[in-house]
């Protein structure tokens, strides 16, 4: 029983950097770089919240999908901020998208003191969002909920799309090569890029509310520790393919659950796994630009 | 408007300016050699902390010298990432960015305990300028500051002379327009990005350390508070040169100390709207400095053909 609570654990740790993790995947994957995984995450999690504390009792087969959905659109719009931004005036995705993460911060430590706050006004949070807007457990006696589901079906899903699809193949296409994308004239490349940022957007905002609805069951500022960042490591450890997320973003829930238990019990920061983290998106460029040159030297 | 108002408004402008100023004039000479490094944010912060640490032992001033060269050190690492081996500039600077915070939190809090206690170290006082410093309105703003504000002064003209008028500003700034050709002419390309890459790092550092030993008084975790990407933004702003980056510094420092103003004025705003301004100003400023025409021609560029 105890395995199980720890496994478990670490599997709802992993879901945000899996569902995090696919959305960056697939914005690097066409060559936008969408630092702002956490902002869209936040955003998400707060109309998710929204939702989920409105007055009036519902069912959750309406309450759920309202719930998930309403992350999604929350996340897409703030990266539509980004991707017009970088359509209309050339604005540096990078740049736009880490700005909009600190406003989004803002915009929440605003709402839960205000707008949003719980009836007592002494917590800087929301109210317990209702019932039937919580995600259900799957493992009874244990917190994973089935939010890990939806996030193994929607990598399984996307590893299908970006292999067999026709969209699938341009956002492939644009990633690698613009110019040539272009060139062929069957691929709108601006089109495309904005396309893939405002659905990376909607994955990380669907990770804010799958938060919502699966842990936390309200919105508070420190919601996400970072999800948006540790996110980037996932996707690039997974060499940006859908099912490989599965597997880092398992292997660094496991690293953040496990710095926190280290944190507890021998007193090591976790933000050591911030720095672990780090060092392997260092380690991983260093290995492809020097099996790049050694390619290059023999061929 | 009284100058009672305003002599606050003009003191806050200048105190947030500077340590902006320092980071973007650093980056300003990074991008003209055709680099850009995200990891300046990282800089920062291990500036702030090496500040902290050395001013902990040593005193003030050496704090500072120590909040240099943990931002060198940091920029060693994207250059050797991102300049020697060639890697992703924005994956290598954004990955430094987070080794670097997360570096920071974890050196904190080992060496100051779990928490990381409220510590405060001596701050720089302020240093008013005989004469100057008697001006009406913006005398104290200006000339009253701490000693640090005054080499950000002097950086300015300096790195501007540099830049334009030296046989080095001009290596520099033909690396980041046509490396190639600036390698024919007998420059090393590498050598200099490197090296404009470590200069970088360095008023990275000076922009952390002037955030604890001049203001804050105090190190926190994150405190760069995405400082190193709005020195970004000003860099752009200020078309790449030293001289505009002053002003497009002085600008947020002023939106920054709106919140005096304001205040002064008895308006009810929620804070975080002022917290929130610096991000959006900066978006904004991005959109309306659009023009990719006067960056460095080679700014960021991966496939480059020198050795």
């Amino acid at each position: 029983m105890m395995q199980l609570i720890l496994l478990t654990d670490v599997l709802v740790r992993a879901t945000p950097l899996l569902l995090t993790g696919l959305a960056v995947a697939i914005a690097f994957k066409a060559g936008v770089l969408n630092i702002g995984a956490d902002g869209q995450f936040l955003v998400g999690a707060t109309v998710a919240a929204a939702i989920g504390i409105l007055p009036g009792t519902h069912s959750a087969i309406v309450m759920l999908p309202l719930v998930l959905l309403g992350g999604m659109i929350g996340g897409g719009v703030w990266a539509m901020i980004a991707a017009f931004l970088r359509m209309r005036f050339q604005v540096l995705e990078v740049i736009s998208t880490i700005m909009l993460n600190f406003i989004a911060m803002y915009v929440i430590s605003y709402l839960v003191r205000g707008p949003l706050q719980e009836p007592t006004h002494i917590y800087p949070q929301t109210p317990t969002i209702a019932t039937a807007a919580q995600l259900p457990r799957i493992i009874p006696g244990t917190r994973l909920h089935a939010g890990f589901m939806i996030a193994l079906v929607l990598a399984i899903g996307l590893w299908w799309a970006f292999r067999t699809t026709a969209a699938g193949f341009r956002l492939r296409a644009t990633g690698a090569n613009p110019d040539a994308a272009r060139t062929t004239g069957l691929v709108d490349v601006a089109r495309v890029t904005m396309r893939a940022l405002v659905l990376s957007g909607a994955i990380a905002g669907l990770a804010g509310a799958v938060e919502v609805s699966g842990v936390t069951y309200a919105l508070y500022e420190n919601i996400s520790p970072g999800y948006g960042y540790t996110a980037i490591a996932v996707a690039l450890l997974a060499a940006l393919q859908p099912l490989g997320v599965i597997a880092t973003g398992i292997l660094f829930g496991a690293l953040e659950a496990g710095a926190s238990a280290l944190q507890r019990d021998a007193n090591v920061p976790a933000t050591l796994a911030a720095v672990i983290e780090a060092s392997i998106v260092l380690l991983v460029i260093a290995v492809g630009q020097l099996s790049r040159g050694w390619r290059r030297q023999t061929s | 408007m009284t100058s009672a108002m305003l002599t606050p408004f003009l003191e806050g402008t200048v105190r947030t300016a500077t340590p902006l100023l320092f980071a973007a004039l650093g980056e300003t000479l990074v991008e003209r050699s055709g680099v850009i490094n995200i990891g300046l944010e990282g800089s920062i912060i291990a500036g702030a902390l090496g500040g902290l640490i050395t001013a902990q032992s040593a005193g003030v001033w050496p704090g500072f010298a120590g909040a240099i060269v943990a931002g060198c050190v940091i920029a060693m690492i994207f250059a050797t990432f991102a300049v020697l081996l060639r890697g992703d500039q924005i994956i290598t600077g954004t990955a430094v960015t987070l080794l670097a915070l997360g570096a920071t939190g974890t050196i904190y809090r080992l060496w100051y305990g779990d928490a990381g206690a409220a510590l405060t170290t001596p701050t720089m006082k302020a240093f008013l300028i005989p004469g100057l410093a008697r001006l009406p309105i913006i005398g104290t703003a200006l000339f009253g500051q701490p000693a640090v504000t005054y080499i950000a002064y002097v950086l300015i003209p300096a790195l501007w002379w540099w830049t334009y008028h030296t046989h080095a500003g001009l290596a520099l700034r033909a690396t980041g327009e046509n490396p190639e050709a600036a390698e024919a002419a007998g420059f090393s390309p590498r050598r200099i990005q490197c090296l404009a890459v470590l200069f970088g790092g360095a008023l990275g550092g000076l922009c952390g350390g002037t955030l604890v030993l001049a203001q804050a008084g105090t190190f926190a975790e994150g405190m760069s508070a995405g400082r190193g990407f709005i020195a970004i933004a000003i860099v752009v702003l200020g078309r790449w040169n030293p001289l505009g980056a002053a002003i497009a510094a002085v600008i947020f420092g002023a939106a920054s100390a709106l919140q005096f103003l304001f205040q002064a004025m008895g308006w009810h705003i929620p804070y975080q709207v002022f917290l929130a301004l610096p991000y959006v100003l900066t978006l904004l400023a991005l959109a309306t400095a659009h023009s990719k025409r006067q960056a460095p021609y080679a700014l960021g560029r991966r496939e480059l053909h020198f050795s």
